[in-house]
């Protein structure tokens, strides 16, 4: 359960908007179930005490938002920022996508946000309501007459078991306790993977990739996609961008795209977030993260703003091709 | 009527694979229904429902039409698709089964796609009642019935037993052929009763089409709340490719060096390059791309297919949005819905 309420979130909104702070408020839109939560712009009072929400179930990163908003809205935008999206705005910063200018900044603490389907495989269908208790999540369905409690760890999202950072790297305000960086578990499943042999190692990506079905929601949510035409995109760049083809092709899109935001990527895992079927595409690019700490020293993207990326950068110290070579055959 | 022990199903599943390809929704490895091609050991599916529809079994997401070579002045031209042989499709929800009345009125009419046809012809359909729908379920608002779901032959599921009941010649063919015992009607109505009495209490149950129907063009094509609605919209193909009865696609020419393979794909209306022709884009922004899906199948399918729907309630677009904005929601926000 979230330390900070709905209602510290729904006072500050109000008052920065009613002073004139703000025009506008990025925010988590409530939906029919408690946990279909929609990104959404707020800019009436009523509409936000009516309809904001701030949950469990919260996870959207509206960084990428910004882009996008910034752009098209007048005056400025509150953003409320968990730890994990921070990175991704520096990141855009560092990136030139939006104006810092436009936007005003709230850090909020996050406890880990909860997987849907991991509840689901807990309570099964039917849900009809969700309410929170401490550090349980009851989960009301219309086949139980009690409501089913469940440790709300035990459902907590891949990415939050294995979170980076409980501090905010950007703000302009800050609500509720500041938390430190992590020393996580997010290399694990990679090491595991490096460990296999590459025949292993094929089929795994292999069974994994093959279950694409071209939606390019992983694309589409990715705060380090926003070109403004993908090459997917362009009919005639001779590569189709709705074609699960033939394995071939599939497997070039997400290894492609894994290269294209390496050293970009801030390890958000909006990418697996989104997949509707269920694709690890976060360890691509922790494979990435980790191969760029071992061979160039450790960065993170999105840490700061203006930082110089190892692969879009050059030193004398830079790591030689045939060391890398060595590595990868040690 | 006709009955089975539950126990007894795989020896049911192997009779049907004696003489067709079966296939049947089975967990792959992350818990996931999938349809999958039946053979010893694949077990049947306790999930409500599959990710993807079976909408590919007739409607593949990628298919190759025709091959061409040319040699000199000459150009051959190959017709390179296999013909289909006979298949089973076991344990299809009363939604898909709508979802295939919805996709037969588009492409079996004149001119008929004969790679369709070729596939219905081939394909029978056992469909199974709903016992555990789930909260983003609201086929009933097109007025169909989770417990009775039609297709070739229906199949209704008990604690311990499954209800055979034939609908067409070819399910009560292929029913005969399974030697199972005659039975009464009870359980069924017994087992309609209970889940007819779940489906009342989904959150859903009441949301209604008011305001939606073949004649609603000028009527909704206007409205503001298009905007506020697909704000956050990613843009992404993720229900239309989980959609039982979205129907668009892209025919395509793939040159593999010796030849040119004309192929089609499932193409999403989210598509920035949807329906790019020499002119450019009829749909420039995000509102508009969004506005034309729900407007396909909440205005313009009725008005060509006699006031039919061109959505199946099957709830797979509720769950799977990357930002939960969905069709329901449009229906709340722009029709009769409190």
């Amino acid at each position: 359960m979230q330390k900070i309420t709905r209602d510290v979130l729904v006072s500050k909104a109000i008052s920065l908007l009613e002073d004139g702070n703000v025009s506008h408020v990025l925010g988590w839109r409530k939906g029919e179930f408690d946990y279909d939560i929609t990104p959404s712009v707020f800019s009436e009072k009523e509409d936000i005490e009516n309809n904001f929400v701030w949950n469990d179930f919260c996870g959207a990163n509206f960084s990428k938002y910004l882009v996008q908003k910034t752009r098209k809205l007048e005056g400025k935008i509150l953003v409320f920022l968990k730890p994990c999206d921070t990175y991704s705005f520096n990141q855009l910063l560092t990136e030139h996508r939006f104006d810092r200018d436009n936007v005003y900044a709230v850090g909020i603490p996050c406890e880990g946000m909860a997987d849907i389907s991991k509840v689901k495989k807990i309570c099964g269908e039917g849900i009809s309501s969700i309410d929170f208790d401490g550090d349980n999540i009851l989960v009301n369905t219309v086949y139980e007459d009690a409501p089913i409690v469940i440790d709300a760890k035990s459902v907590l999202s891949e990415r939050c078991i294995n979170c980076k950072s409980k501090k905010h790297v950007a703000f302009d305000e800050l609500i509720g306790e500041e938390g430190e960086i992590i020393e996580s578990g997010r290399f694990d499943e990679v090491e595991k993977l490096e460990k296999m042999t590459p025949d292993e190692r094929f089929e795994f990506w292999q069974s994994e990739l093959s279950k694409c079905i071209r939606c390019n929601a992983c694309r589409d949510v990715c705060p380090a996609c926003t070109c403004e035409k993908c090459v997917f995109d362009n009919p005639k760049s001779g590569v189709e961008n709705k074609a699960p083809a033939n394995s071939f092709e599939e497997k070039m899109f997400h290894i492609i795209r894994a290269f294209h935001v390496a050293g970009r990527c801030t390890d958000c895992g909006e990418c697996s977030r989104v997949c509707p079927q269920d694709i690890p595409l976060h360890l691509l690019n922790r494979k990435f993260i980790k191969d760029i700490d071992n061979f160039y020293g450790e960065y993170q993207a999105g840490a700061e703003v203006g930082s110089r990326a190892p692969l879009v950068d050059y030193t004398t110290e830079d790591v030689e091709p045939s060391d890398i070579f060595e590595g990868r055959n040690g | 009527m006709f009955k089975s022990s539950l126990n007894s199903i795989n020896e049911i599943f192997a009779k049907i694979a004696e003489n067709a390809t079966l296939y049947l929704p089975s967990d792959n490895k992350d818990g996931n229904a999938v349809y999958t091609k039946w053979e010893n050991g694949v077990v049947w599916s306790n999930s409500l429902n599959t990710v993807k529809s079976p909408k590919d079994f007739f409607f593949p997401q990628v298919e190759d039409m025709m091959a061409f070579k040319t040699e000199g002045k000459n150009i051959e031209i190959n017709d390179i698709r296999e013909e289909s042989e006979d298949f089973v499709v076991f344990g299809v929800r009363a939604c898909d089964v709508r979802s295939f009345d919805i996709l037969d009125r588009v492409f079996l009419v004149d001119p008929c796609d004969s790679y369709y046809a070729n596939r219905r012809e081939h394909g029978i359909i056992i469909s199974v009642a709903c016992t555990k729908p789930s909260e983003t379920c609201f086929c009933k608002t097109f007025d169909i019935d989770a417990t009775n779901p039609g297709g070739d032959i229906t199949v209704w599921k008990t604690e311990d037993s499954l209800y055979w009941s034939a609908n067409t010649d070819r399910g009560r063919e292929l029913l005969s052929k399974l030697n199972l015992e005659e039975c009464g009607d009870e359980a069924v109505n017994e087992q309609k009763a209970k889940t007819e009495a779940i489906l009342n209490k989904l959150p859903l149950a009441n949301l209604n089409t008011d305001g939606f129907g073949g004649d609603k063009t000028d009527a909704l094509f206007d409205r503001p709340e298009w905007k506020t609605l697909s704000e956050s919209c990613l843009g992404c193909g993720t229900c239309t490719f989980v959609c039982p009865t979205c129907q668009c696609y892209d025919i395509k020419d793939f040159n593999t060096g010796n030849q040119v393979i004309r192929y089609r794909c499932w193409d999403s209306c989210m598509y920035s390059d949807f329906t790019k022709m020499a002119h450019g884009n009829n749909r420039l922004s995000q509102v508009e791309r969004f506005r034309q899906r729900f407007m396909h199948k909440l205005v313009y399918y009725p008005a060509n297919n006699d006031g039919i729907f061109g959505c199946a309630g099957c709830g797979r677009c509720v769950s799977k949005c990357p930002i939960s904005m969905n069709i329901v929601k449009v229906m709340k926000t722009l029709g009769g819905n409190d």
